[in-house]
């Protein structure tokens, strides 16, 4: 057992420390409230090699652990968590399920411009009658010689219009009423597909999010993603992974707005003394403080377990639901201990709560999470 | 081009000093590349980068040093060197520049870049002493570098000013903030720095007398700065607020 990070992983979390603090954070209140997506931080994290991070070598990726992604993911989203989901979703859906299950001519043409920042990655999966029950997907790709014909649409999308190509769920086939779902790469220039984005959000405005329209797109047959019929076990697989990054994301704004919370509580004065003086303020420092520690741990163990090549899904399940739960607990009070101030925008808390929000909503709800770990362990 | 950079890693600007028992503690304490040598990192890298050659970082210390050294490794520095002073008892600047020096004794070097002054002692004395034992021309606080062929042209920072001087290899140069802006390590140079070799030599390897390197100064106390207390606004006519302000001057603070 040891708790202490390799030199890797140290060396990772510093530099990704130094450049959240100097590069990521100081715009991210501006970048909010213009709705302003941050092309050249991923320009830069691209020129560090931090877009392929996980992914091999061969593609362009940089080699490092799963516990690095979640110190990477931290980092970002304790500047920005517009930042952090960019790069989450960039790297656990768009790369992964590539790097995953894609052979390696797909992978030499599509995870390597993913690798190198040339692309962001994307994952299409909800649609407006398929979230929770991604079963439902209605999404349709029909075989017609020796291509793929897609009709359909998909919602809520992150990254979609910086993304070249992205894999989306689709049916491709029924078989006694049954529908047989598979994962096909699709390039969003492709004659048809339409990237609309139009959302009015809560938070994470300079995040990316769309909605994609299909209309008689068509792909080659060999942009089929993994094996056909299998795209539902595999972006359970995909998302098992993304937990991680959703996972670290809560714990990166926690740590922000705990951060903030502190140093406001001790300056500021009322009754003659700093608020930090009254118990009421300390134990709430004190239950921050603590949440984030114990998330912090769950998302390391997850990312653990996952690179010694185990199941994860249960501590995915764990990390993400409870770190995305304490974060909003967290935000909560942090604008609570700013008291008025903490309403306003001047102070940052009030966009880590907005923010907060999605955590407990994207790649499974807090709900989904329970029915999964119920399910492992053997309810 | 041989390119040699001292290194020295220090407190986090950011901590908070504490003493306990009269030494300054390190209990908890985050620790960096001092910053100034940071600039001189960067600056051997761009270096080698417009010349060819080596950068090899060098530093005295403990074995936690490495943690820095593959810092600079991951920044795209080639070789490190650590020399382990763990068993010296009184250590100052003097003792620094020796070990250095007789480190240097056999090596083939054409500059060595340093610091200015490490951001906790700051005393800016091991560049300048151990060019000194070298033999070798150096010049302090330096913000621009620039090399053609043998000619060296550099800016330094006096005061505010600036002053251009010429002077040619072999050298040792110290740098100031201003002089580059270091580079972060990419993720490639962090994952690539621990194969890049690190030679870590103990201090009686080298070719040198322990009391030949015995500190200079002796440390009689270690104490903080007296805590600030909240500022005076001096209120009334000019007249008034001036005569009051040189009384204080005189009577509180004791300064004139
Ligand atoms: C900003 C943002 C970014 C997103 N990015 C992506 C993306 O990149 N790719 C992608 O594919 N999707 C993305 N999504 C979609 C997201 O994953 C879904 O919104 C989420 O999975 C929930 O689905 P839903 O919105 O349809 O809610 P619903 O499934 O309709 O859920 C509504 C409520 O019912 C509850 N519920 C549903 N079923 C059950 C049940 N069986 N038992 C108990 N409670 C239940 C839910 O927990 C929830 O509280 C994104 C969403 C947002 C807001």
């Amino acid at each position: 057992m040891n708790f202490d990070l390799t030199d890797e992983q140290r060396m990772i979390q510093k530099m990704m420390r130094e450049f959240s603090d100097e590069v990521v954070a100081p715009g991210a209140e501006q970048r909010d409230k213009e709705k302003k997506f941050p092309v050249e931080i991923f320009k830069k994290l691209g020129e560090l090699g931090i877009m392929g991070l996980p992914f091999p070598e061969e593609y362009g990726g940089g080699g490092a652990d799963t516990t690095s992604f979640a110190i990477v993911v931290e980092e970002l989203s304790r500047g920005c968590g517009s930042t952090g989901i960019t790069y989450s979703a960039h790297v656990s859906l768009g790369g992964a399920p590539i790097n995953l299950f894609g052979t390696k001519e797909q992978k030499e043409k599509y995870l390597t411009p993913i690798c190198t920042g040339e692309s962001l990655g994307a994952f299409g999966l909800t649609e407006p009658g398929a979230g929770s029950d991604a079963g439902g997907t209605e999404t349709e790709a029909k075989e017609e010689n020796g291509e793929w014909v897609i009709n359909g649409s998909k919602c809520y999308i992150t990254n979609a219009s910086y993304a070249n190509h992205l894999a989306l769920t689709a049916i491709t086939g029924r078989e006694n009423g049954k529908k047989e779902i598979s994962a096909i790469i699709a390039p969003t220039d492709a004659k048809g597909f339409k990237v609309i984005d139009n959302y009015e959000k809560m938070g994470l405005h300079a995040s990316n999010t769309t909605e994609l329209v299909m209309e008689d797109v068509r792909v080659p047959q060999e942009n089929l993603l993994g094996k056909k019929g299998h795209g539902f076990r595999q972006f359970l697989v995909t998302l098992d992974g993304g937990r991680i990054g959703i996972g670290a994301m809560a714990v990166g704004i926690a740590q922000a707005a705990y951060e903030k919370a502190l140093s406001y509580a001790k300056e500021r004065k009322q009754f003659g003394q700093s608020i930090s003086n009254f118990q009421a303020i300390q134990f709430k420092l004190a239950d921050m403080a603590m949440k984030i520690e114990l998330a912090r741990n769950m998302v390391y163990k997850a990312a653990w377990v996952k690179d010694q090549g185990r199941s994860f899904t249960k501590e995915a399940s764990m990390a993400k639901l409870y770190a995305s739960e304490i974060c909003m607990e967290v935000c909560n009070q942090a604008v609570q201990i700013h008291g008025g101030n903490g309403y306003m925008r001047d102070y940052h808390v009030e966009r880590y709560f907005r923010d907060a929000k999605l955590l407990e909503i994207g790649e499974g709800t807090s709900e989904v999470q329970r029915m999964i770990i119920a399910r492992e362990i053997g309810c | 081009m041989n390119i040699y950079v001292i290194m020295k890693r220090t407190f986090d600007t950011e901590e908070k000093i504490v003493i306990e028992n009269g030494q300054i503690s390190d209990e908890g304490v985050e620790f960096i590349i001092n910053p100034y040598d940071e600039y001189a990192i960067e600056e051997a890298i761009r270096l080698r980068d417009d010349n060819g050659g080596e950068v090899t970082v060098v530093s005295i210390g403990d074995e936690e040093v490495e943690k820095e050294l593959r810092t600079a490794l991951a920044m795209g520095a080639d070789k490190a060197v650590l020399i382990n002073n763990e068993d010296i008892e009184d250590s100052d600047q003097f003792t620094t520049a020796s070990l250095l020096a007789a480190y240097f004794e056999d090596k083939e070097y054409d500059l060595i870049l340093g610091g200015n002054v490490s951001n906790d002692n700051s005393t800016g004395q091991v560049g300048p002493r151990l060019a000194e034992q070298l033999d070798i021309p150096y010049v302090t606080t330096i913000t621009k570098f620039e090399l053609d062929g043998e000619k060296v042209t550099i800016e330094r920072d006096v005061e505010g000013d600036v002053e251009v001087i010429e002077t040619s290899l072999p050298l040792l140069v110290t740098a100031q903030q201003g002089l580059n802006d270091p580079r972060y390590p990419s993720l490639p140079g962090i994952m690539k720095a621990k194969k890049k070799p690190l030679e870590e030599i103990d201090y009686d390897d080298l070719d040198i007398d322990e009391d030949e390197i015995e500190a200079k100064t002796e440390t009689v106390e270690i104490f903080l700065p007296p805590k600030k207390e909240a500022g005076k606004i001096l209120e009334g006519e000019l007249d008034e607020q001036v005569q009051e302000l040189v009384k204080l001057l005189r009577q509180e603070a004791k300064v004139i």
